[in-house]
């Protein structure tokens, strides 16, 4: 499984922010997206999930499962927003995108214990602190199978501790033969990882 | 000076959700009991009262219904009263007792517009007029609905008590209205008969049924009222043990 | 598509009582007419179905503009909008309408018989614009996810979704009114208004969440 973008270009606000992008990431492969802020991550990551369009250039994975065809169906994406409501409990958040998305290798229950919150599964998302909604959000990535990760700043919030764990969870995902592409400025602890620089030239 | 101190002390035990919590559990039992003894003694002198020569039985419908109209009142009364206690004394358990009594009152108010209607279609032919007494209990109803709202709306108790306040003591300006626009206007609700200056219009075999009725709906509203209250507090202490629940399950994977 | 109907009606029914606020606003606008109109029964019984209709649609646009907002708030709409392959996203947007329409329109279709009796409606015309009312509201909500789309990026789009959704709800208010009156007053049919409102639904059900994800997919950023 590849994932392949050549000559890509991306707009956000009519600002061309970056073009002429060629990046390949194979399977077990993670790619880095680095940059000042402004430099486009983020409008690189939503390229690549499909919720926005690019400006030139074209983007395929190729060789990807028979259960998901297009790019879009098979990424997951966990950007700046946690998509969790307040109200409902963590569980209800959970098992409502469970059923959205598909049923995967991890039970709820297997996935909070992933994050370190077996036990707040009751709580609504609402009483959580910043970090332990990150974590949820991360749990969501783990209950419905996808091979690609679209990580935009995913350790935002988090402690030392869980950041170490995060990393040991994309590590998981790798060796599994996923793709990870992951936009920060914090070194995420994956080794090897392949490192695409933005908005350095301009 | 020593008189006063010991004054505010016991008024702070009182505020104590604790201390409340211990008299409500010892009150309760015995305020359900004597509540279904009066309700039960009412229900049979209604039961016994005679048949009024105009309206036939249908005038025992008076005796809840006069109760519950009275209760609606009264309910927004007390949650005034418990509005200037959340404002002015800052009394903890103020709060508690308005956002209680809002669903009991928007009850009683319901069952008093409906008990209301009964009595009218058979005596003015029709369920509902829009004259002043009715169109302005329909109002205190709304009122109370727009009350519970407001309380829901905001989950933060602190933040949503002066402000259910402030609404509160605002709309009790209707409770007068309420009260005398039987008075002020010529309407087709009856006239007040059994509170006015130079005692009451009303037949004794009608009288002491409705007063014993009022009272039995007025212990009730007491019995619902402080069950209300500690299971707010009771949702309360739920609500902080989670906040709780949830900080300690962050400290557990740090250390 | 179970989880997300189930979802959607467990927050309308827990996140600050916005059904309530629906029917109290309801409750309100019917309760301000005969201070408008005078207490005169014969002819509160004359408008009663026109004012309910006209309550019902005002309660209906309500709320609607939070639809898609609060899904965007926190960033679900992005993950709804990602899963169309999976999901047909007007599929989506269909089941989200019929589980707001189910939290905060079908309450106002439930008091409606109530509201009639304050309007001294009678038994025939209460029950004809209940009816009407079930058959016609969704139309109004399909219609508002229209709105709603197209508003979503907008910070304050709030009124701007009523304002741009009410011309389109008038054949909605026009079909429904006569339905109501054509079961009760002689010479003017109900079946043929009835049918033409249903007609109205069942066109709304199939356009408004086709027109709606187009609007939603394009409002991405």
């Amino acid at each position: 499984m590849r994932l392949i973008a050549e000559n890509l270009g991306g707009e956000r606000g009519g600002e061309l922010l970056f073009s002429g992008l060629h990046f390949a990431v194979s399977s077990g492969e993670a790619l880095i997206v680095t940059g000042p802020n402004g430099s486009g991550k983020s409008t690189l990551l939503r390229i690549i999930a499909g919720l926005l369009s690019q400006v030139e250039g074209m983007l395929r994975l190729e060789g990807a499962p028979a259960a998901f065809e297009g790019l879009a169906a098979a990424a997951h994406y966990l950007g700046h927003l946690n998509a969790m409501k307040s109200v409902l409990s963590v569980d209800e958040n959970l098992h409502f995108w469970q059923s959205f998305h598909g049923r995967g290798q991890c039970s709820i229950e297997e996935a909070l214990e992933c994050v370190s919150l077996g036990e707040i599964g009751h709580l609504p998302f609402g009483y959580l602190s910043t970090g332990q909604k990150r974590r949820v959000s991360i749990a969501r990535l783990l209950v419905s199978d996808r091979p690609v990760w679209l990580l935009d700043e995913p350790t935002a919030g988090l402690d030392k501790a869980s950041e170490t764990q995060f990393a040991g969870l994309m590590r998981g995902h790798l060796t599994g033969g996923g793709i990870i592409v992951a936009a920060t400025h914090l070194p995420l602890g994956l080794e090897g990882s392949k490192e695409l620089a933005l908005g350095g030239a301009a | 000076m020593s008189d006063a101190v010991s004054k505010t002390g016991r008024w702070i035990d009182l505020a104590n959700p604790t201390r409340f919590l211990s008299l409500a559990g010892g009150i309760l039992p015995w305020l359900g009991g004597l509540t279904a003894l009066v309700l039960a003694i009412g229900f049979w002198m209604s039961m016994n009262a005679p048949d009024d020569y105009q309206q036939g039985s249908t005038v025992k419908i008076m005796f809840i219904h006069v109760p519950f109209a009275w209760l609606s009142m009264m309910c927004y009364t007390i949650m005034s009263i418990a509005a200037l206690g959340t404002l002015v004394w800052r009394h903890p358990l103020a709060d508690v007792s308005a956002k209680a009594a809002a669903p009991i009152g928007a009850v009683f108010t319901a069952l008093a517009l409906i008990t209301g209607s009964l009595w009218g279609k058979p005596m003015w032919g029709t369920w509902w007029v829009w004259d002043a007494r009715l169109t302005s209990v329909f109002v205190l109803f709304l009122m109370y609905l727009g009350i519970i709202a407001l309380t829901r709306a905001m989950d933060d108790p602190a933040k949503s008590a002066k402000a259910t306040a402030i609404l509160t003591l605002v709309g009790f300006i209707n409770i007068p209205i309420i009260k005398f626009s039987v008075d002020w206007w010529n309407t087709l609700h009856q006239p007040a008969s059994v509170l006015r200056m130079g005692g009451s219009t009303l037949d004794p075999s009608y009288l002491k049924p409705l007063l014993v009725m009022a009272i039995g709906f007025t212990l009730l509203f007491f019995t619902l009222h402080m069950m209300a209250m500690r299971n707010e507090i009771w949702r309360r202490r739920v609500t902080a043990m989670r906040r709780v629940a949830a900080r300690s399950a962050d400290r557990g994977t740090v250390s | 598509m179970g989880a997300l109907f189930l979802r959607d009606v467990r927050l309308g029914l827990r996140a600050g009582g916005g059904a309530l606020v629906g029917i109290l606003f309801f409750l309100a606008v019917i309760a301000v007419v005969p201070f408008g109109v005078g207490p005169d029964l014969k002819l509160l019984s004359r408008i009663g179905a026109a004012m309910l209709w006209i309550g019902a649609l005002l309660a209906t646009l309500l709320g609607l503009d939070r639809l898609f907002q609060a899904d965007r708030d926190d960033g679900s709409l992005d993950l709804l909008i990602m899963a169309s392959d999976r999901h047909m996203l007007p599929l989506t947007i269909l089941v989200k309408c019929l589980a707001h329409w189910t939290v905060s329109v079908l309450p106002l279709v439930i008091a409606s018989p109530l509201l009639g009796l304050f309007m001294n409606m009678e038994p025939a015309a209460i029950g004809a614009t209940a009816l009407t009312l079930l058959v016609g509201t969704p139309a109004i909500t399909l219609i508002g996810a229209v709105g709603a789309a197209v508003a979503v990026s907008l910070p304050r789009g709030g009124l701007l979704v009523s304002v741009i959704i009410l011309p389109l709800t008038i054949p909605v208010l026009i079909f429904g009114v006569s339905a109501s009156y054509g079961a009760v007053e002689d010479p003017a049919p109900f079946l043929a208004p009835f049918l033409i409102l249903a007609a109205i639904t069942l066109f709304f059900a199939v356009l408004g969440p086709i027109a709606a994800a187009a609007a939603l997919k394009s409002s991405a950023d």
